[in-house]
């Protein structure tokens, strides 16, 4: 059993958790992804580890309500307990010395980009960071993001906080100003990781995605998480889950992804509610 | 019943079983048993042990059954096979034990493979005083401490041998529940999963540990367990992972499953539950490419998922399909349509990515290939498309790399299976590994094999390590 020392809200239906886990706190590196299961009848679902603290044994997950799993998990309260933790999973990010990094977070996203960005500043890069959201309401980790950048932007759909718009609206400014860049980091939603890599595309900046097909067991067994990489199959959770944007089938990751979609609406309300997934 | 014939297996009708998970083969009851136990010839050089993977006593144990001495029946079993009731329920004894029986010259061989079971099963029942002993050896002064890396067949193999000698013994799993393929792979009705969790509840009470989502390599490495941790040996048993997929157009449709994932959801996630949170697609109109055992459970699954069509598509013919006997045998009752010289060569999908077709070409057998068996290739122009609206494709599994890119010092081969003698042991010093990561895909007996002759090297290595020392 692993427990929830501490659970707090970040903003409308997501949550961060400290959990004793100190086994994976040990071993974990930025970019790596446990994956949980909240009691016996529990699904298995990955979620990345958006920070740990090796002397406390603790890691930290920070969580959106999407479906049953996480919903039930946004219920559950400081002392409760959680069935599995399995991890850490997944290959770590490449930190090193790149020179001038642009690390993008979108939605959620920003929980990921985290702990790979400060580690990008430990090794000595100049660290820029774009976060997004919707409204103001739904940015997190804003402060986070700032005490470890260089320089920060925000941005906001509807323009309620920072630039109106969306992420690549920096990246782009920066890149017509001629700034050199040297690596890019972007983790969000599909669409998001998407445009990135379609705005570096024609300038050769090398753009890493952190993906997030379904998985089941985490560790190659099962074949769910495959994406075709350069039109050659790989598996997120072993082989990833970073990948080259410039060479990721986003298309055929967003159609995986709803794969199940109808199933779980009808299992997570019924269809009688007013959930985001109508 | 004629003397010539093995007693039948009492079994849920097709009609019944096709719409439940229960098991299949309900078991000999004791009077059977004891009459099947009669067919044998108890021979003096007895064939059949040749073709028994770990050389199971079998005239032994079934004069037992005969005497009506259940309890010594298991005891001698359990000398060599810790896993009965599991073996006597999945070993092809059709290709191991039985093909050799004397009886099948002529006649059907003796039905080993459901006296096994019948035994392991009465002992169940029956809570016997050989365990007791057993457990009593491990009270004793622990000799060493050894990892085991994986909880199929092989590693529980390793671990129970190696605790009944007295060592402190500790299994890691990197699922949240212990027994590799016999949990997530191997389906409710043809191992009962209370059957394997027995098991592996009787290796806890020899003291045996056993850590759940545990990931070797990334939880802890081979070298911190070696080095850190104090251990001793380190055993490898992490089994087929990957799993093959056909390189055609259209596999990243949705609908399209890898087998093991199909397997796993249903299996260890429970998706064959009415109120499961695991979700899983069930297709009406299902293809399964491939034709071994795991093609069959796919097969089986997806018919008690309530599919109205279920094809095996396989491109050889009937007598090279590598599943077993019976499991070929109960499909086809079941109403699983064999689609056999047929090759798969693209899924068709909608224009919102689910499979809608998979477009197949007829085979003929022509010459002998090296593995002696006739290679099938295409005849031209014989294109056709079967409709379905999910493939789900049992062609095989390389092995899981996580152990091989985290453990600098181990060799492998070509494939990524781990090389080792005929004793286990690898190139690496106190690492020693066995089942289907060295051997690829193979049979769960055979695992155990494997694990036995690890334990012995094991135990011997450690031995002398301690004298050196
Ligand atoms: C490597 C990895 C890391 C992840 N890290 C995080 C994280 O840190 N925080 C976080 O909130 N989420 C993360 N996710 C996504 C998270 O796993 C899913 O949101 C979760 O599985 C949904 O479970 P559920 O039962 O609540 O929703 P479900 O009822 O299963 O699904 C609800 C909706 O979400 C979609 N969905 C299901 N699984 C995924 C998925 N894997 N990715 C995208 N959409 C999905 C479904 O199509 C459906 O529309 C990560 C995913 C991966 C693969
Ligand atoms: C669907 C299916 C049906 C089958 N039917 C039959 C049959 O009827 N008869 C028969 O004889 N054989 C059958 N087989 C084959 C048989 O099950 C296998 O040959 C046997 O289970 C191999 O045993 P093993 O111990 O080598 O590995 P596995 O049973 O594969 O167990 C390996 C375990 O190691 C774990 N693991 C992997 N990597 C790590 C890691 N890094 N750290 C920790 N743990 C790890 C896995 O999660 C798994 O639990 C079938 C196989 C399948 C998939
Ligand atoms: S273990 Fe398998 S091969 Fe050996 S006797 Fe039993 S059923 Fe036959
Ligand atoms: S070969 Fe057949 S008849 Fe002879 S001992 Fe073995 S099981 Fe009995
Ligand atoms: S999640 Fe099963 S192989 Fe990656």
């Amino acid at each position: 059993m692993y427990k929830i020392l501490e659970k707090k809200q970040l903003s409308d239906g997501v949550h961060q958790y400290k959990i004793e886990a100190d086994l994976i706190a040990n071993k974990c590196q930025p970019g790596q992804f446990v994956i949980i299961r909240l009691d016996e009848e529990g699904e298995r679902i990955p979620l990345t580890i958006a920070d740990f603290d090796r002397d406390a044994g603790t890691i930290t997950l920070i969580v959106q309500q999407v479906g049953n799993t996480t919903k039930r998990m946004a219920e559950m309260l400081q002392g409760d307990s959680i069935l599995d933790v399995a991890g850490p999973l997944g290959n770590p990010s490449d930190i090193k010395f790149y020179g001038t990094v642009v690390c993008i977070g979108g939605g959620i996203g920003v929980a990921p980009v985290y702990p790979i960005a400060r580690a990008l500043k430990q090794a000595g890069n100049y660290v820029v960071s774009i976060i997004g959201a919707r409204n103001a309401d739904l940015l997190i980790m804003e402060q986070e993001m700032t005490d470890i950048s260089d320089e920060l932007y925000v941005t906001t759909d509807d323009g309620s906080k920072g630039v109106k718009g969306i992420v690549t609206v920096p990246l782009h400014n920066m890149i017509g100003s001629k700034r050199e860049i040297n690596y890019v980091m972007a983790i969000g939603p599909v669409v998001m990781m998407r445009g990135v890599a379609e705005v570096t595309r024609p300038y050769n900046i090398h753009t890493v995605v952190s993906l997030n097909p379904i998985m089941v067991d985490g560790t190659g067994m099962c074949g769910g998480c495959r994406v075709k990489i350069a039109n050659e199959n790989k598996f997120a959770c072993v082989d990833g889950p970073e990948f080259d944007a410039h060479k990721v089938d986003f298309e055929g990751l967003m159609i995986r992804q709803r794969m199940y979609q109808d199933q779980e609406r009808g299992q997570q309300c019924g269809g009688n509610c007013k959930c985001q997934n109508h | 019943m004629p003397k010539s014939l093995k007693h039948k297996m009492p079994e849920q009708t097709p009609q019944d079983r096709r719409n439940n998970f229960n098991e299949v083969a309900l078991g000999y009851d004791e009077t059977t048993a004891r009459a099947e136990a009669d067919r044998c010839l108890q021979c003096a050089n007895p064939f059949c042990r040749q073709g028994c993977p770990v050389n199971v006593n079998i005239p032994a144990f079934i004069k037992h059954i005969k005497n009506g001495d259940f309890e010594e029946a298991i005891s001698e079993i359990k000398t060599k096979n810790s896993l009965p009731a599991v073996c006597g329920r999945v070993c092809p004894q059709e290709n191991q034990c039985e093909k050799f029986c004397i009886l099948g010259k002529k006649n059907e061989p003796v039905a080993i493979g459901r006296l096994e079971r019948f035994a392991a099963d009465y002992a169940r029942g029956n809570k016997k005083k050989s365990e007791s002993s057993a457990q009593d050896k491990t009270m004793g002064e622990q000799i060493g401490k050894v990892a085991v890396i994986g909880s199929g067949p092989a590693g529980l193999t390793v671990a129970g041998d190696l605790a009944l000698l007295g060592y402190k013994v500790t299994v890691f799993e990197a699922l949240h529940a212990a027994g590799g393929v016999l949990m997530y792979g191997i389906p409710e009705f043809r191992l009962p999963k209370d059957i394997v969790q027995h098991e592996i509840n009787e290796l806890r009470n020899l003291g045996v540990d056993i850590a759940v989502n545990s990931i070797i390599g990334r939880t802890f490495t081979i070298d911190e367990l070696l080095n850190e941790q104090g251990y001793d040996a380190v055993f490898i048993g992490t089994g087929a992972g990957l799993p093959n997929f056909l390189n055609i157009p259209g596999e990243n449709y949705n609908g399209v499953y890898a087998a093991n994932e199909f397997l796993t959801r249903s299996n260890l996630m429970q998706a064959y539950k009415k109120n499961a949170t695991t979700p899983i697609y069930k297709g009406d109109k299902v293809a399964v490419i491939g034709a071994g055992n795991v093609a069959m459970d796919a097969a089986r699954t997806a018919l008690r998922l309530g599919a109205s069509n279920v094809y095996i598509v396989y491109r050889r013919s009937e007598q090279e399909m590598p599943a077993r006997a019976e499991e070929i045998h109960h499909a086809r009752e079941e109403g699983v349509e064999f689609k056999l010289l047929t090759n798969p060569v693209r899924i068709l999908g909608n224009e919102k990515g689910w499979v809608e077709g998979l477009e197949c070409v007829k085979m003929e057998l022509g010459e002998a290939d090296l593995s002696g068996r006739r290679k099938p290739v295409e005849v031209k122009n014989s294109n056709f498309v079967l409709e379905v609206d999910s493939v789900i494709i049992a062609i095989g599994q390389g092995p899981n790399p996580l152990i091989q890119y985290t453990t600098p010092g181990l060799e492998v081969n070509k494939h990524g299976n781990i090389n080792t003698d005929e004793q286990g042991i690898t190139s690496k010093p106190g690492v020693f590994a066995g089942g289907d990561i060295v051997t690829g895909a193979a049979t769960v007996i055979s695992a155990m094999g494997a694990g036995r002759k690890a334990a012995e090297s094991i135990h011997k290595y450690i031995q002398d390590k301690k004298k050196i020392d």
